[in-house]
């Protein structure tokens, strides 16, 4: 399996499949790959694994919590790489970082060192259009898809700039806000999806605060997929076992459909 | 306007009419510095608050209103004080303080409160949050929300909500909401998060009243310009009072607001040395500090990419100081930048040191200083050793001690 994170799920996105993207923080516990296998085997089309930092000023209290633990537990990035470089699963990975973990070294070195290890894509969310021309250069070089964020509050001129440097696919930012579950969608989420839409063919997927079937199946009807986070840490950090968590992911995939397989 | 006769601050004096060629460019950057680490959700806010300033400083009638407020409200100018007294310490150096322990609310954090919070009326928004260590620029923050009618809520870790009751309590009278954090350390840093968490969910509403020259740009710049008059009054008043340029200024530096705001007026003249003083806690080799630029390595923080305490894995290190106010693992980029172009030179202070400083102070002038400025003191003392007799050091008494009797009392057994 050679393919880019992109042409994986444009492909998935092919067989009429809403793109189901599941998220666990890296290190929160012993056995947290096998949540990435349980994720992978219910269905989803990709699996984004959180590498924690101290500071996540993005995140809410739910990743908070999963990125403490995960540091407080001694989990480095050289050591999830190497837990990573064993998993055997048979969709693309993504690493979800701060910018500081970036920098220690080159991004250049970062970037290879992730795809060394297998890792198909790369999600930075506090380095802006502003910030990310070298690693995005890093990223590229490496064949590693650098996804961008999209938000709300973002211009049409800047949304434009974004489909088009953003690879693999288009980060939906749902509301302005961190992380974490939410009682409903906002209505700013279906005008960025629209417009997301209108000027890119590349894959978006909404993220930020899906918090159940219902709203990941209303927000993949605004564009090709979603992202679910804090609704599955927060069961993993209320002592879910992998198969639990397995089987949510199975049931939001019920609800997005499966598509012609 | 009453109360401005004879000084009407310029446009230059705000922004040092970019003479000595060292704004931030475009993006933020003082050399790799700076810049804007944050999500895209904030980039709009950060790009109004960048724009409304670019019209405001060179608007005569903010400038005005703003002079108006430093005059009649902040008690501004600060006057000097040459303390010889203490300077007996000094290898008989010259010591001269620059007094903004006097203004209003006891600190130089009123400046760029006062500032911010007409830049916010300028912005049409209607609420100002803060993160707050000591207290001091959630005070200052409260007080400027309460002078011009502005909804108020202030981000304080926990833990430092409980060392500092007295400031939660004097935030709450001037009408602010004090929200105890209590992710991570429950500190400043945490705090801080906090804040910006508030300001990409209300950012319609709220300006982010950012208390240091750290964050991302435009906050380096604004804050720095708003803290810039304490070294464009010192100047004027070290050639009135001596007849020429000091050798050295000397300042206190956590995240760097009043380093930056007395050094800034003097980075044109090169024969002035800049030094800043961190706090080195129960000393650097014990782990237990906030020494930034002394012992961190550069990495990306709060939205800057600047020198940061970290492990080898980039995980911010908790800080320690007995000063609040300098127990911050980042500092300001353009500290940074002066560091490492060698114009400006940074060292690190003890507890011990500081607070040997703060009693001197006060035992031989009848002046108690506030404990992060008392760094600032301590490290004159070893600077006039070395520069000798001959010398004449600028300090930034940045604040006063009232805040720091609790400590006092259980530091000295008073």
């Amino acid at each position: 399996m050679t393919d880019s994170l992109e042409e994986f799920l444009i492909a998935r996105r092919g067989t009429g499949r809403p793109l189901l993207v599941p998220y666990v923080t890296a290190g929160v516990t012993p056995g947290w790959t096998d949540v990435v296998h349980a994720y992978a085997d219910a269905g989803a089309d990709a699996v984004e694994l959180g590498f924690p930092f101290s500071d996540p000023m993005l995140d809410g209290v739910t990743i908070q919590e999963a990125s403490d633990r995960a540091i407080a537990a001694g989990t480095t990035v050289r050591g999830i790489l190497e837990e990573v470089a064993t998993l055997d699963v048979d969709v693309p990975l993504i690493a979800m970082t701060y910018s500081n973990l970036v920098v220690q070294q080159s991004a250049a070195e970062f970037c290879a060192a992730l795809t060394a290890s297998g890792l198909r894509g790369l999600i930075v969310p506090d380095s802006p259009l502003e910030e990310v021309g070298e690693l995005a250069d890093a990223a590229a070089a490496e064949g590693l898809d650098l996804v961008l964020l999209a938000a709300p509050s973002s211009s049409r001129a800047r949304l434009r700039e974004i489909t088009e440097r953003s690879r693999g696919f288009v980060y939906a930012v749902t509301r302005m806000g961190t992380t974490g579950e939410r009682g409903e969608i906002p209505e700013q989420a279906a005008r960025l999806g629209r417009e997301l839409k209108e000027l890119t063919d590349r894959p978006v997927l909404f993220g930020f605060g899906v918090s159940n079937q219902a709203q990941a199946a209303e927000l993949a009807g605004h564009a090709d997929g979603v992202v679910v986070a804090s609704a599955l840490m927060r069961k993993l950090l209320d002592g879910a076992r992998p198969r639990e968590l397995g089987e949510y992911v199975a049931s939001i995939r019920r609800a997005l459909g499966q598509g012609v397989r | 306007m009453t109360a401005t006769d004879g000084f009407v601050l310029t446009a230059a004096d705000l922004a040092g009419n970019g003479v000595h060629g060292d704004d931030p460019d475009l993006y933020g950057k003082f050399g790799i510095f700076g810049g804007r680490y944050v999500p895209e959700a904030l980039i709009p806010a950060l790009d109004e608050v960048a724009a409304e300033y670019a019209k405001a400083k060179v608007d005569v009638a903010f400038l005005r209103e703003f002079d108006h407020l430093l005059r009649t409200y902040a008690g501004r100018p600060t006057t000097l004080t040459e303390v010889p007294r203490f300077a007996e310490q000094a290898g008989g150096a010259r010591i001269v303080l620059k007094r903004e322990d006097l203004t209003h609310t006891g600190a130089h954090k009123i400046n760029n409160v006062l500032g911010q919070a007409l830049l916010t009326k300028r912005l049409g928004k209607t609420r100002v949050i803060a993160e707050t260590g000591a207290g001091q620029h959630g005070v200052a923050t409260a007080t400027a929300a309460a002078l011009l009618g502005l909804e108020c809520v202030i981000y304080m870790g926990a833990v430092d909500c409980e060392r500092q009751a007295l400031n939660v309590a004097r935030m709450k009278l001037l009408g602010a909401t004090v929200v105890p954090v209590h992710n991570g350390s429950q500190t400043l840093k945490d705090a801080i998060n906090e804040a910006f968490r508030d300001w990409v969910t209300n950012v319609d509403r709220t300006h982010y009243l950012f208390g240091t020259v750290a964050g991302p740009h435009p906050f380096p710049e604004i804050v720095r310009d708003f803290a810039r008059i304490i070294g464009v009054e010192a100047r004027r008043q070290m050639l009135e009072l001596t007849g020429r340029l000091p050798d050295a200024v000397a300042a206190a530096v956590g995240g760097g607001s009043n380093a930056i705001g007395i050094f800034h007026a003097f980075i044109g003249d090169e024969a002035v040395q800049l030094h800043g003083y961190e706090a080195a806690g129960h000393g650097i080799s014990s782990g237990r500090h906030a020494a930034t630029l002394t012992e961190g390595s550069v990495g990306v923080l709060h939205g800057s990419r600047t020198y940061v305490l970290q492990d080898e894995e980039g995980q911010t290190i908790d800080s320690h100081s007995i000063s609040a106010g300098l127990d911050y693992p980042g500092v300001g980029p353009e500290h940074a930048w002066l560091k490492d172009t060698g114009r400006g030179t940074y060292h690190a202070i003890t507890d011990a040191e500081a607070m040997d400083a703060f009693a001197l102070l006060a035992r031989t002038e009848g002046i108690i200083p506030a404990i992060e400025s008392s760094h600032a003191l301590a490290g004159a003392l070893k600077l006039g050793r070395e520069l000798g007799p001959e010398a004449t050091i600028l300090v930034n008494l940045s604040g006063r001690g009232d805040k720091d009797m609790g400590t006092a009392m259980k530091y000295f057994n008073l």
